[in-house]
């Protein structure tokens, strides 16, 4: 028999509160991820779940309560350094360097993000591309992608800064079910690979494909969290989010 | 004849392009006023472009686009949307310091007079209410979404182009756009870019896909099969394999 062990979360978030202006958009939100662990987030459109993974990333600061990353509490820290701690994030909207290629896209991300030296930066990146499948599109310009390859991009650019945990905010949006299939595939190599993985998605069937855990916000708070097929089941989570019960 | 008897948009060899690139290569198609067309394809098919064509908002380098009868192969984008074709979400981005009402009073100011007002687009869509008074720049991804096609709506359009349709909603708001969408079913043309394809053979009345920026295939949905619309997917005109059935 294995020793019984206490595992720490990786990232946690305990007591978040969150206003922009006069509008307060995360009220006392606890979240944790173990590490290794992949996790979905669901809830209806404007819930605060972006809001969360920019509390989470740093993006700005929390109006109270605290953030922390494998144990270290991070009040004060910019996202970029949490970058450099090892958390990484995509962006609802992709946000590329569009003049620059694919490559260079990565590239500077190994530079900036991780601090890499151009020798490694180069041999990282070249990995990455072959790891997310943008190897044969390595110099295109990234204007000049289509969706479902703006989307690795940005997994690949987040992947470029070394994480142990990656944020993916609804990265399977427009995609078609073959393109779900492909994304679906990279997202869990890469969790076979060691990486703790968030992910926030309304697209149900792939999501659930990957996570163990889901958490639902509603109105910025947590509505239920647990067992996925446990979470679609609350009868809160199906009135605020699903809108109709699945047959 | 009169216009209400022509087609509701009429494309003739159509051809787009980006640079070197041919994205819609000579596409011709035909729709019904108040048709219900759902368009499916690949992502990087050309569909994007081809609404954005029809809006006006990308060149047309070849070919030419019939409304109601009347060319509007070269009318730049905001006189299609006074003459009654509503692109969302693509069509203009939101003025994000500017609130979600005022981002509609522009949209109805520069579009048609009709039934659609602020008060019967809330109507339709009761997630925009609370967010009139909020600046744009501050929504959500799916708020955005529901604001755009809000904004579509207003103009009043008799052409209603919507592309990537569901994209960042959560499943109670997609269930609720396409009551709403259905709703309008028989008052307008409505061509929409649906990835999720039981949802788009369960709303439109006919079905095309594109591949390649060519029109792969055309039919109803009673009338198509999986297989075939998935080897249309792919450009495939023939069957891959015989079925074991
Ligand atoms: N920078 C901001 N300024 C003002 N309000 C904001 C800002 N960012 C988010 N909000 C508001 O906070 C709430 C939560 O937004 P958030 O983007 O976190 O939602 P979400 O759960 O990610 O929704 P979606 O599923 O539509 O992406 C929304 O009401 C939104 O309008
Ligand atoms: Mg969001």
């Amino acid at each position: 028999m294995m020793p019984a062990m206490t595992v720490e979360p990786i990232l946690r978030a305990k007591g978040v509160n969150k206003s922009f202006g006069a509008l307060k958009v995360l009220f006392d939100v606890d979240f944790h991820v173990m590490p290794g662990e992949a996790v979905g987030v669901v809830g209806p459109n404007g819930a605060g779940k972006t809001t969360l993974f920019g509390a989470l990333a740093g993006s700005f600061p929390v109006s109270s309560g605290a953030i922390q990353l494998g144990g270290r509490d991070l009040s004060g820290t910019s996202a970029a350094e949490r970058c450099r701690l090892g958390l990484a994030r995509t962006h609802q909207v992709p946000k590329p360097f569009l003049g620059m290629t694919v490559f260079e896209n990565v590239h500077v991300a190994a530079r900036a993000g991780a601090g890499m030296d151009q020798t490694r930066a180069t041999a990282e990146a070249a990995d990455i591309l072959r790891r997310t499948g943008l190897m044969p599109l390595a110099n295109r310009p990234a204007a000049a992608l289509g969706l479902l390859d703006r989307k690795r991009l940005e997994v690949a650019r987040a992947l470029a800064t070394q994480p142990n945990v990656i944020l993916l905010d609804e990265i399977g949006g427009g995609l078609t079910e073959a393109e779900l299939v492909a994304l679906v595939d990279l997202i869990r190599s890469l969790q076979a690979d060691g990486l703790t993985v968030v992910w926030i998605e309304h697209i149900l069937h792939a999501l659930l494909r990957v996570v163990t855990r889901l958490v639902c916000m509603a109105e910025g708070r947590v509505l239920a969290q647990g067992d996925p097929r446990d979470v679609m089941a609350h009868p809160e989570v199906q009135r605020a989010y699903l809108g109709s019960s699945p047959e | 004849m009169t216009s209400a008897q022509k087609p509701a948009l009429t494309l003739t060899d159509l051809v787009g392009r980006h640079g070197q690139l041919q994205a819609i290569k000579g596409l011709s198609l035909t729709v019904e006023p108040n048709e219900v067309l759902a368009v499916i394809g690949a992502n990087g098919a050309g569909k994007t472009t081809l609404m954005r064509m029809i809006a006006g908002l990308h060149p047309v380098a070849e070919g030419g686009i019939l409304l109601h009868g009347a060319p509007v192969t070269t009318m730049p984008a905001h006189e299609r949307v006074k003459a009654g074709i509503a692109l969302s979400p693509e069509g203009r981005r939101l003025f994000g310091d500017m609130t979600v009402a005022e981002n509609l009073m522009i949209a109805a100011e520069n579009g048609r007079k009709g039934d659609w007002t602020l008060s019967t687009v809330c109507d339709a869509f009761p997630q925009l209410t609370p967010l009139l008074g909020r600046l744009a720049g501050g929504l959500s991804g799916g708020q955005r979404q529901a604001v755009a096609i809000g904004r579509a709506l207003i103009s009043n359009p008799s052409v209603i182009l919507l592309d990537e349709v569901s994209l960042g909603l959560s499943p109670a708001a997609v269930e609720g756009l396409y009551e709403s969408l259905a709703g309008l079913k028989g008052q307008v043309t409505l061509i929409v870019v649906e990835q999720d394809l039981t949802r788009a053979m369960g709303f439109a009345s006919r079905l095309i896909c594109i591949a390649e920026g060519v029109l792969e295939l055309d039919g109803t949905p009673a009338t198509l099969s999986r297989q075939q619309i998935t080897d249309a997917y792919f450009g495939i005109h023939k069957a891959e394999e015989p079925s074991h059935a």
